[in-house]
């Protein structure tokens, strides 16, 4: 059982650096959330674990593995998979074709009992199987992007947005989804502006402003914390 | 004579065999602020390009001021005295935020009355409203999101509206720029446009709203005072979800302590 660990992560895009010693723990089978305000630097705390923003010191780390160094698609093999914000789905492929290519790694024979699976998780998907993703709701474009990451066995699993632009019914479901999806084993770290809905569902989390870790502690007591209040929930 | 500045009478859309909106009637009062909120798919876009004339409706009709929205080629519907701003911001890229609304301001209803350099002043004029003068010779495409949307409104208003529908201006904005933005739009409000906001955040919808519609699969399901619609039965199973319920009540909670640890007076009852 391996924890997710960032350690002083510095990172940014080019002359740009956006996160200022950036250290977080995943534990196995934990629910985290990390939560901050547009622009804060979430989503690039998510790509550089994933590979895709470039770290200039500090590590991420999944077990002994050191993600940092490594190419996004041998990140993913590591078992680390990231839900992007804003879904991007392949948007002219079927919801079939876009689960299949979450499973594009894989050569293994479980595939297809695994999409069963993922169909039985999310029904609606069964029902829209053959439509163009592009064509789908902004719910079930997000059920897709997460079947599709379910699709490559992740041990972890990284949430980037899922609420932006649904329906607050739509975003419970989706948190229903994540409940079943925690139950499996697979550890969570959740991105959120809607800081409600990630102290609801986490366990722990930590607070990003400008780029720099401020605040962590139990979600529960989080919600008490009077600069998470004035800041984030509006109040 | 009746307040209402827009008739929305019967309407009905039909893409192939899908009916987008069946039966959809409403009134907008004159200087209202009226909420438009609905789960993804439940028709509240095709709504908005009836009302602004993109979509001619295939049953009832849109009446503002005596004409017939569908009567009038989309780009007059904006000399009617309707504006929009869309979801997607779509400003010229290439010219700077004073020319965006310049643009607006030449085009408009008060557009034929202007002479250019007139145009540019009231440009400026809007840039302080919705608080872009500090970024006006910078080129759209070079504006960060939140300012993009200013500008999106600015150039709305630019057109002279009497009524000014907003496609969920507030998508990707934090708590201080949604009440930045929630305070713009009360200004404008306040100069006496009359608002159809479409938006997802709850929070802004309940802050701004005089009146709320609620749609769900092409038809309306609730409208009214936001306190009755948002506590409907119908309306939490179609869009808000049980959780919702509680979350207010955490956050009307968490509202009174501050208040009281302020002394200030509890709020009045939403």
């Amino acid at each position: 059982m391996k924890s997710l660990t960032i350690d002083r992560l510095c990172a940014g895009y080019g002359d740009t650096q956006v996160l200022w010693d950036v250290s977080l723990t995943l534990a196995p089978g934990e629910i985290v959330a990390l939560i901050g305000s547009n622009g804060a630097g979430k989503s690039t705390l998510l790509g550089a674990v994933s590979g895709l923003v470039e770290t200039t010191s500090g590590s991420a780390r999944y077990g002994d593995v050191e993600l940092s160094s490594l190419e996004p698609d041998r990140v993913v093999r590591a078992g680390v998979v990231q839900v992007p914000q804003g879904r991007r789905l392949f948007s002219s492929l079927t919801v079939e074709d876009n689960l299949r290519m979450g499973a594009y790694l894989r050569r293994d024979r479980e595939v297809e009992a695994d999409l069963e699976k993922i169909l039985a998780l999310l029904p609606r998907l069964r029902e829209r199987y053959d439509y163009l993703a592009g064509r789908l709701s902004g719910g079930e474009q997000q059920q897709v992007a997460m079947g599709r990451a379910l699709m490559a066995r992740p041990q972890v699993l990284l949430i980037d947005e899922m609420s932006l632009g649904l329906a607050p019914v739509l975003v419970d479901a989706l948190i229903d989804i994540l409940a079943q999806i925690h139950a499996t084993g697979v550890s969570i770290l959740i991105v959120e502006q809607d800081v409600q809905t990630a102290l609801e569902v986490s366990s722990r989390a930590y607070v990003l402003e400008t780029g720099r870790i401020i605040l962590t502690g139990a979600s529960a007591d989080l919600l008490d914390d009077p600069q998470v209040k004035k800041a984030y929930l509006g109040v | 004579m009746s307040d209402a500045a827009l008739h929305i009478d019967g309407i009905g859309v039909r893409f192939g065999g899908l009916w987008a909106l069946s039966e959809v009637s409403f009134e907008v009062e004159r200087g209202a602020v009226l909420g438009l909120i609905g789960p993804n798919g439940s028709g509240k876009t095709t709504l908005m390009n009836v009302i602004s004339g993109v979509y001619k409706p295939t049953t009832g009709e849109v009446r503002y001021g005596g004409h017939r929205i569908a009567d009038v080629p989309t780009h007059d519907v904006c000399h009617l005295g309707i504006a929009r701003t869309f979801q997607i911001v779509k400003p010229f890229a290439n010219l700077n935020a004073r020319e965006n609304v310049a643009v607006g301001a030449m085009y408009g209803r008060e557009g034929s009355k202007r002479s250019t350099r007139a145009a540019f002043e009231r440009a400026d004029e809007l840039l302080e409203v919705v608080d872009l003068a500090r970024v006006a010779y910078r080129r759209a495409s070079d504006l960060t999101i939140p300012d993009r949307k200013r500008l999106e409104v600015a150039k709305a208003l630019a057109l002279d509206p009497e009524v000014l529908l907003l496609d969920e201006v507030m998508a990707g904005l934090n708590a201080t720029e949604v009440e930045e933005a929630l305070e713009l739009l009360r200004r404008v409000n306040q100069r006496g446009v009359t608002l159809i906001v479409v938006e997802h955040l709850m929070k802004a919808i309940v802050s701004i709203s005089t009146c709320i519609v609620v749609l769900a699969e092409g038809r309306k399901i609730a409208e009214g005072a936001p306190a009755d619609v948002l506590a409907s039965p119908q309306v939490i199973e179609a869009y808000l979800g049980s959780r919702w319920v509680k979350r207010q009540a955490q956050l009307e909670q968490i509202e009174l302590e501050r208040r009281e640890a302020q002394h200030m007076p509890p709020p009045s009852p939403s």
